[in-house]
């Protein structure tokens, strides 16, 4: 497009692809073969340890009365300070996907190492129904469906409650007044039509959304009628960090009766979930 | 696939259904928004498919009257509308569609609407206006196609002065006599087009040539326009017709400015 002082600017949609999809119609053998073996590369796959396993093959889904999702960096970081570390937690499974930016499944069925982007699910020990997913792994567009159906599928939909913490920065979260920072890190909440719980904190205000795979989870759960919450923290800060973890305590106080919480995690366990961030140096050091 | 919000699925056979495209501007979306948000239209189910970008908020249609849910329920990304009385259902996709995934949507919708029932499918859809040929420039930057089952609303359609959508040549300056259909930023529109003509579906596109930006004028454009054939909203004494904007439009240009920065 021709603008006014006479250059040529490319003109984009926020809304569709430039390219007109015609060129899916014109495909050999050979692009449908390359096609579905990228599809089958892309594809999510729950793994678990033998004892699941096993308990799985002899009925089908595990027996799951609470299960908890922390999405993002703060919000698995909340999950390890103050739940992990409490009392017994078994890791029993995890979620290997690739894509282009999460290319850690080269070796998909090893456990990922510690500190790796991953997906991982714990059971608590002393009640097996009560189940702990930290994602902290880039989960691509076309594979969220899937990561949410396979994993709240490998459950009994009868009886269970889902929870969902997920981080988001300030600047998705709009407002009519400014907001300066004063009231940040803050928590909204969304759930769906059979979730019966009181609510802790103000529902999400239109015209604000939740996306990737916060929304997976909730929408499958709002179409399988299985009771959820979502909290999602808006914060001012890019990195873990300890003040935005202890903002999601509320959110999980409704279940105290069944996840303990470590009222005050040591600042060691605290410094190691933070300690990312620190710039090893910089310009100026 | 459809997932009736009640315990029982609803009948849609005689409806009209209104889908909009994803499409530049969104008009097609933001068209149904007023359609919904103005007829008050209930939530009757959702769209569940791994089609659409997973997306998850409270009510877009709360405030002043809602449409039967409260300010808390939950909206996914493509739920379905009804209004009995109009016989009128609108499935709103909120989303874009999945590059990967295109066929397999368009699949999806066709065999959906066919297992329906609807008598009639209207798609809201745009088109980028700068690929606009030295004719199309001039008058209206509406238009339309039927495809042949749908045929017999051609005459209302004349009636009203409508403009059918022109087609372009195929091979512009070497082959003047072949000519194909053209619908830049149309998103999935040409695609459910030819999927409806094989399919005998009935289906009506309604487009606006259109560009990026402040697109809600082109909105009020393309209802008001539609209203003239389904005649969905009665206009006022005045001559205009009286939609009501959904609370969800509010702050569609960010938040609200720093007071500092003056």
């Amino acid at each position: 497009m021709a603008t006014y002082f006479g250059e040529v600017l490319s003109v984009y949609s926020r809304a569709v692809e430039e390219d007109e999809y015609d060129d899916l119609e014109d495909e050999n053998e050979e692009d449908v073969q390359i096609r579905r073996e990228i599809e089958e590369k892309r594809e999510v796959q729950v793994r678990w340890c033998p004892e699941v396993s096993k308990t799985l093959e002899s009925s089908g889904q595990l027996q799951c009365s609470n299960m908890i999702i922390a999405v993002g960096p703060s919000a698995a970081g909340f999950v390890s300070a103050y739940v992990l570390s409490a009392e017994g937690w078994t890791q029993v499974g995890w979620v290997s996907l690739w894509n282009e930016r999460s290319r850690g499944s080269s070796r998909p069925d090893t456990v990922p190492q510690p500190g790796e982007p991953s997906f991982i699910i714990y059971q608590q020990n002393s009640s097996p129904s009560v189940l702990i997913c930290q994602c902290t792994c880039y989960i691509a567009e076309d594979q969220l469906f899937q990561c949410a159906e396979k994993v709240l599928s490998s459950v009994q939909r009868r009886g269970l409650n889902v929870t969902v913490l997920s981080d988001s920065t300030l600047a998705e979260y709009k407002t009519p007044d400014y907001l300066n920072g004063s009231g940040t890190p803050f928590l909204r909440a969304l759930k769906t039509s059979s979730y019966t719980g009181s609510m802790l904190c103000p529902l999400l205000e239109q015209p604000n959304i939740v996306t990737g795979l916060p929304a997976a989870v909730l929408s499958h759960c709002q179409v399988q009628r299985i009771p959820a919450v979502l909290f999602q923290c808006y914060t001012d800060v890019l990195h873990p960090d300890s003040v935005t973890m202890e903002t999601y305590k509320p959110a999980l106080s409704c279940l105290s009766t069944s996840v303990k919480l470590e009222a005050c995690p040591s600042v060691e366990v605290l410094q190691k979930l933070t300690q990312i961030s620190d710039a090893q140096s910089n310009l100026y050091t | 696939m459809f997932v009736s919000s009640e315990d029982s699925t609803p009948s849609f056979k005689g409806f009209t259904l209104i889908l909009p495209a994803v499409s530049v501007g969104n008009v097609g979306q933001l068209a149904a928004d007023l359609i919904i948000s103005t007829l008050n239209m209930p939530r009757v189910g959702h769209f569940h498919t791994d089609c659409l970008v997973p997306m998850a908020g409270n009510n877009p249609y709360s405030g002043g009257g809602g449409s039967g849910g409260g300010a808390e329920q939950l909206s996914t990304n493509a739920e379905v509308y009804s209004h009995s009385d109009l016989r009128l259902a609108v499935l709103q996709i909120r989303t874009p569609v999945l590059q990967t995934k295109v066929k397999s949507f368009r699949k999806l919708l066709v065999s959906w609407i066919k297992s329906s029932g609807f008598s009639r499918t209207v798609l809201l859809s745009s088109s980028h206006a700068h690929h606009r040929d030295d004719q199309q420039l001039h008058g209206t930057a509406l238009r339309y196609l039927l495809s042949p089952a749908l045929q017999d609303a051609e005459k209302s359609l004349k009636e009203l002065g409508w403009t059918e959508l022109e087609r372009v040549c195929a091979f512009p300056g070497i082959n003047d006599s072949e000519k194909r259909l053209y619908i830049p930023g149309g998103g999935v529109t040409k695609g459910l087009y030819t999927d409806c003509c094989t399919e005998c579906v009935p289906l009506a596109v309604v487009l606006l040539f259109c560009s990026e930006g402040d697109n809600v004028p082109d909105t009020f454009t393309l209802t008001n326009h539609l209203n003239d054939w389904l005649h969905l909203l009665e206009k006022t004494p005045q001559g205009s017709t009286p939609w009501r904007v959904p609370s969800s439009w509010r702050l569609l240009f960010g938040s609200g400015i720093p007071p500092l920065l003056f």
